[in-house]
């Protein structure tokens, strides 16, 4: 008698990346037009996050029609500057550097007691000054770069990288834009590298969160469909990993919504008061 | 045969008068097509996604009858069917409804308000919106048929229902997002073939889906409309995400032979009084 195994049934992160990268540049494209652009810009910090943004942005709109931007501090890796390089050019977007060394230090002078983490803060939000800029000055819409597991995890600077109005890679964990980078053809040394935020020397993403991106991806998925620990323990995660994915996700809920408002009427915006960001009546 | 054009149309968010242009254009360009009929998506007029916007942005079913009979009578010497799918004000209830208009002839033939408002996931319907409360199939120019909306028809028993009012044909305008990137077409659109194919196959009836498409702040409308016919086989298919015309015939002289070799709904039929007792008892007990 032929035995027949059927295969097994569970969460998957895998996507099939021609088919993401297609409805993500139609998502770019659909989203700029509606708002009355045709063109993006893009901060590209030499990462992959940045690095698949670049090439989405440029499959989309056409890499005239993108503005990258290279924000570096005297303080950033050299690296990071020469993998911006490295991707402009395999993406054949022009590459304009601004360097926000005066505008972080001419803050920092007035703040003596200033520290690495805070300066950090000031650098990514000084890089959004600019980005801003250059939008009103190209008529250009930023894109934002921040991906699904970051930004569950609250790790990114508040009203800085969350800030751009159209963010093609927010649903997508790290592990997903890894795949994708890879179908983009992204270079492999930006692919294959640890991530940084690079806001202080020497730091690395997983080293700062604890826990490996590929490790987190799965524990988040599963946490956010509703699966309780011990399920996801069962499939070969520890219970503090477990843990500590869930603390960050859950110290960290005020940085994906807008400010708290006091409300004390019954038309209190995006409370009572309900439309869809895209919602615009006819003249 | 009866020529349907399936109207794959991507609205801009709350531009009733633009979107409505938009349609008399994509119809004007397919006048020499010989359409029949014509199905567009669900709230076609307005966007599917408007939160209490639908207050502001909903129709009267006169209204709209008037707008577009009023553009008929202008372009066209025969009459032209229209499934339209839109936001519908009823006094003080709002609904999501799809109108059949005889346009140039009996006008408003028959409106279905969708029942199932799928209110969980990314989706807030009955938020905003009244439930319909009636199924009912009706006779256009061109044969008995009914109309779901979008989660109407992802209730099988719904479709069931209308086949045994005689529905020959099924019209199903939706607005999908897209979800499920896991293969080479997003599951959603996956699921909606299967069961166009299922409830077209099981009664021996056609199976007009027309789909939205456009970005709604994210929400990537998939697209994905189809012709089913009464075999389960998919006669015609439109790209996923981007707008497109189906243009297909729908031949209601093979229902009968295709009916007579795979009596299912000859047996549905015979069979509901041994299963309607049961249907009663779980109602009785909800």
């Amino acid at each position: 008698m032929k035995i027949v195994r059927g295969t097994p049934n569970h969460e998957v992160l895998d996507l099939d990346y021609r088919l993401t990268a297609s409805a993500l540049e139609r998502f770019v494209r659909e989203e700029l037009n509606g708002r009355g652009y045709e063109k993006a810009v893009v901060a590209v910090s030499g990462g992959v996050d940045s690095a698949v943004t670049l090439a989405l942005a440029a499959r989309a709109l056409g890499p005239e029609n993108v503005h990258a931007l290279s924000l570096p501090h005297r303080d950033s890796s050299p690296e990071s500057s020469a993998h911006a390089r490295l991707v402009t050019d395999r993406f054949g977007v022009a590459l304009e550097t601004v360097d926000i060394t005066p505008m972080v230090e001419g803050y920092a002078e007035q703040t003596p007691d200033i520290t690495p983490r805070r300066k950090g803060n000031v650098m990514a939000r000084a890089r959004m000054i600019v980005v801003f800029d250059k939008s009103e000055q190209y008529h250009a819409l930023p894109l934002g770069t921040g991906n699904k597991t970051e930004r569950l995890f609250g790790y990114f600077t508040w009203h800085a990288d969350d800030s751009p109005p159209v963010n093609p890679l927010g649903d997508l964990y790290k592990t997903q834009v890894w795949g994708l980078a890879e179908y983009l053809e992204v270079p492999d040394e930006i692919v294959h590298k640890a991530p940084t935020a690079d806001l202080e020397p020497g730091q690395t993403d997983e080293a700062d969160l604890g826990v490996r991106y590929r490790r987190a991806d799965v524990i988040l998925e599963h946490y956010l469909k509703g699966y309780p620990d011990e399920y996801i323990v069962g499939l070969g995660y520890t219970p503090e990993e477990v843990a500590l994915v869930k603390r960050r996700v859950n110290q960290t809920h005020y940085k994906r919504h807008l400010p708290a408002v006091a409300i004390v009427s019954s038309t209190a915006i995006n409370e009572f008061y309900l439309r869809p960001l895209d919602f615009r009546l006819e003249d | 045969m009866v020529r349907h054009a399936l109207l794959q149309l991507k609205p801009r968010k709350g531009q009733i008068r633009r979107n409505l242009d938009h349609l008399q254009q994509a119809l004007l360009a397919l006048r020499d097509e010989g359409v029949d009929v014509a199905v567009t998506p669900e709230a076609y007029p307005t966007g599917y996604f408007l939160q209490g916007g639908v207050r502001e942005l909903a129709l009267e079913a006169a209204e709209l009858e008037d707008r577009l009979g009023g553009w008929h009578a202008e372009h066209y010497q025969k009459p032209l069917d229209l499934v339209i799918g839109f936001y519908e004000r009823d006094g003080g209830s709002y609904y999501n409804t799809a109108a059949y208009l005889e346009l140039g002839g009996r006008g408003l033939v028959h409106r279905h308000r969708k029942i199932f408002l799928p209110t969980y996931g990314v989706f807030d319907e009955e938020r905003f919106l009244d439930r319909g409360h009636e199924l009912a199939s009706f006779d256009t120019r061109f044969g008995r048929a009914a109309i779901l909306i979008c989660e109407d028809f992802w209730h099988t028993v719904t479709a069931s229902i209308a086949a045994l009012q005689g529905a020959e044909i099924v019209y199903v305008p939706s607005a999908s997002p897209a979800r499920g990137f896991h293969d080479r077409t997003p599951a959603n659109v996956e699921r909606w073939e299967t069961l166009a194919r299922a409830v077209s196959g099981e009664h021996g009836l056609y199976v007009a889906l027309a789909s939205l498409v456009g970005s709604e702040a994210g929400k990537l409308m998939s697209g994905g409309s189809l012709l089913a016919g009464p075999e389960g086989e998919v006669l015609a298919r439109a790209p996923e995400f981007e707008e497109a015309v189906l243009l297909a015939d729908v031949d209601t002289e093979r229902i009968p032979p295709v009916r007579y070799d795979n009596p299912m709904l000859a047996d549905l039929k015979a069979g509901l009084p041994l299963i309607f007792p049961e249907l009663r008892r779980i109602v009785e007990e909800l």
